[in-house]
């Protein structure tokens, strides 16, 4: 598995740890550089300020060949009580050279003897000859010598044109080490502790920035069979572009779920209509043998002279053809009758009708009635709806139950509201609700709905049915007023 | 205004009379018994013992009743110039300074310390003691050799005189030569390795040896030197014989009590002698020969 396929969970902590580390190191690495050089620097003053002060005083004592009096001098730099402190780089030895580079004194005489030559002494000191010997008019130097593990200062002993000699001071190489490493160290341990600070705060950061994002991923993945949960709206709630991410999840998720419903409903419609134009066939295909049917029993009772053996088969069968035609006809609904327009008075007789049944069963219905004038609707069909609509609800309505009845007009629409509590109905039987013979009527034929939906249909307008989240069902009708019938 | 200014010259006035008496009166007084006796310190002894001075000079007040000033000078050039134009009173010479002081006749001889119970030393010829192979002065030739102070007798007398006695000049005998302006700096020198050789003051290193070991053992004696007068105490010609038979007395009875004798002890000294002047003819002998001063 490549690092690039690992999950942001790791991936994102990762890349900070390691962008801090990295950062950690450089700083540190570019600190301990910087040191480095100005400890460097530090010694070069130090040794300047030395060599100034040991040169005034070397001056006098050489003028008036003092050797002891010059050997104080410079023993005393060695030897200072100061030679502990830590921040002062010490001088290994220290070395007062003639103009022709023999030795005048110095602090190790037994290293390097008066009035020696100083290139007897050592391979380095006859190259540090060469060096003090093309020194010039330099005022004082710093010198490293190639491959030497030592680090020379030189600096004539000069007064105006006067110029009695060379100083040489000798330090170690490396002599501000043990302060370097302290300095180092104490970086390093500051630097581990914002570490120590920085990485847990990365890893939390990045593990808390990167859930929302897994959830979000996990979700995804899943739409493809049922939809996924809705995703808690306080997961996330800041407007970053992780929050447009899950706002726009949030709607992608309830346009699929509308369209989805859409779909369904348009099935659903599309199948009524079939069920209607089907209804509507059989009952034309019905009706004409059924009409010839009755007129001939008609005639046969009323000339025949049947025995009443006979008689009580033809009423029987005329019973039969009866009730056939009654339901043929209940199935065949014909909105195009010729009908006053509907007048408040007629909402006003509904309830009046509904009321007894509604008493039956102990159900309070609040009512709303906000129609003034009349309505250019036909008044006996919108009371066909009314009457269904508020059977259906005090039928499914509990004992002491409650149903809410409102109507009124809004944006050019007669809207109904009939709403009841009691058991609510699944998703499944909604989609079936209004076909007919429904099987959750309980009494009835089960075509009280079917005809308010072919109703509703006819004039142009539509029903909807919601389950209401505190156990009450909802039915809402809306019809174009005007609309053409 | 003007009654201020006026009052506040009234009181001037007044103030200045009063510090006026006071200050002559105190300067009277001090002329009279308060003028301290000028003592000279030269490095013919250990003489960066500080505490052990400071006592010592405590101890001659006491005794004398009178303040002791302590003038220590890291050369005896300066403590003679001091001698020879009467600004000290008595100093503690090294034998060649006294008599070269004596032969101006401008000090005479107030008391001999006595060492080791009799009032001489030597010059002891001290090598560093990672020398193994110098025995003798002369084969230190064309080293480098460490004199005290040019006034000094085993430092510088004792031996230019000796590689006279050899034949051999000692302007040219070493390669290098330098004054370290003390024993206890020669001493320092030849440990250190900055000298090759060095004569010193038998008193000086022997006191060394004592309260410095580690410095001693760093050198090694490989000749030591007949004996001479120990370094005296001398009196400015000028001083009044009251002074100087005070100070001789008090000098001479140290021993005698307690605080004496431990400041004697702590001085690596047994006591005073008044001295013989005869005492210091071989350093005389010595001066004549080679005709120095």
């Amino acid at each position: 598995m490549k690092f690039f396929d690992l999950s942001f969970r790791y991936k994102i902590p990762l890349w900070g740890s390691m962008l801090i580390i990295v950062t950690a190191i450089a700083v540190s690495a570019s600190m301990i550089v910087d040191t480095y050089d100005e400890l460097k620097e530090d010694l070069i003053i130090d040794s300047d300020t030395l060599a100034r002060s040991l040169t005034s005083n070397l001056f006098p004592a050489l003028l008036h060949d003092d050797t002891w009096r010059a050997f104080e001098i410079i023993s005393t730099a060695i030897d200072s009580p100061y030679s502990d402190w830590p921040g002062q780089a010490q001088a290994e030895a220290i070395l007062v050279v003639d103009n022709a580079l023999n030795i005048v004194v110095s602090t190790h005489p037994k290293m390097a003897p008066i009035s020696t030559d100083i290139s007897e002494l050592s391979p380095e000191y006859a190259a540090l000859a060469d060096q003090i010997s093309q020194m010039g008019e330099h005022p004082s130097q710093a010198i490293e010598l190639p491959g030497s593990n030592r680090f020379y200062y030189i600096t004539p002993i000069s007064r105006g044109n006067a110029h009695l000699g060379t100083l040489i001071i000798v330090y170690p190489q490396g002599v501000f080490m043990p302060r370097f490493f302290d300095i180092a160290w104490h970086g390093l341990s500051v630097g581990s502790f914002i570490l120590a600070i920085l990485l847990p705060l990365n890893w939390y950061w990045g593990r808390r920035m990167t859930l929302p994002l897994l959830l979000l991923a996990s979700r995804m993945s899943k739409t493809s069979g049922k939809w996924p949960a809705d995703l808690e709206p306080d997961l996330y709630t800041h407007r970053d572009e992780l929050g447009q991410l899950f706002e726009a999840y949030h709607l992608m998720l309830e346009e699929l779920k509308a369209k989805e419903s859409l779909e369904k409903q348009m099935e659903q419609s599309e199948r009524l209509a079939a069920l209607g134009q089907l209804a509507a066939g059989i009952a034309h295909e019905v009706n004409n043998p059924l009409g010839g049917m009755l007129t001939a029993i008609d005639t046969l009772k009323r000339h025949g002279n049947v025995d009443p053996r006979t008689m009580k088969t033809i009423a029987l069968l005329e019973r039969g053809l009866t009730q056939i035609r009654d339901t043929v006809g209940a199935l065949l609904v014909e909105a195009k009758l010729k009908s006053r327009n509907l007048l408040p008075q007629d909402i006003e007789d509904v309830q009046t009708l509904i009321t007894p049944l509604a008493n039956k069963k102990a159900i309070y219905i609040t009512w709303h009635n906000s129609l003034d004038g009349d309505i250019p609707l036909p008044a006996t069909l919108v009371r066909q709806i009314l009457i269904n609509l508020l059977l259906n609800a005090v039928q499914a309505a509990t004992q002491q139950g409650e149903v809410l009845f409102d109507i009124h007009v809004m944006d050019g629409n007669l809207r109904v509201v009939v709403e009841n509590n009691g058991k609510t109905l699944s998703p499944e039987q909604i989609s079936h609700l209004f076909e007919p013979f429904s099987p959750l009527s309980r009494d009835g034929h089960g075509l009280g709905l079917w005809v308010t939906y072919q109703i509703v249909h006819q004039l142009g307008g539509h029903v909807e049915v919601e389950k209401e989240s505190n156990d009450y069902m909802r039915f809402t009708v809306e019809i174009p007023m005007g609309g053409a019938l | 205004m003007k009654t201020s200014n006026f009052k506040f010259l009234f009181y001037l006035r007044h103030i200045c009379i009063v510090l006026f008496v006071l200050f002559t009166t105190n300067a009277a007084w001090a002329e009279q018994s308060e003028k301290p006796i000028r003592f000279g310190i030269t490095p013919a002894i250990v003489h960066d013992q500080y505490a052990l001075l400071a006592d010592w000079r405590e101890y001659l007040q006491k005794k004398l009743e009178r303040p002791v000033e302590f003038v220590t000078r890291d050369n005896y050039r300066e403590t003679i110039e001091l001698l020879k134009h009467n600004k000290l009173d008595f100093a503690w010479l090294s034998a060649y300074p006294f008599v070269y002081s004596e032969k101006n006749h401008f000090v005479r001889l107030l008391a001999t310390p006595l060492y080791q119970g009799r009032p001489y030393y030597r010059a002891y010829l001290i090598v560093p003691a990672s020398d193994l192979q110098t025995k003798t002065l002369l084969q230190l030739k064309g080293k480098v050799f460490a004199y005290a102070d040019p006034y000094s007798n085993t430092g510088y007398l004792v031996p230019r005189y000796q590689l006279r006695q050899e034949g051999e000049d000692s302007k040219h005998f070493f390669r290098k030569t330098f004054f370290t302006w003390g024993h206890q700096n020669i001493v320092m020198a030849v440990a250190r390795g900055l000298a090759d050789g060095g004569e010193v003051d038998s008193f000086v290193w022997e006191t060394l040896a004592l309260i410095r070991p580690n410095l001693t053992r760093q050198t090694r004696v490989i000749a030591k030197s007949p004996e001479y007068g120990f370094p005296p105490i001398a009196a400015q010609i000028t001083v009044s014989q009251a002074e100087f038979s005070a100070m001789q007395r008090v000098l001479l009875e140290m021993a005698n009590d307690t605080e004496g004798a431990k400041l004697l002890k702590r001085l690596n000294l047994d006591g005073f002698i008044s001295g013989d002047p005869k005492l210091y003819n071989s350093v005389r002998k010595m001066m004549q020969a080679l005709d120095d001063i």
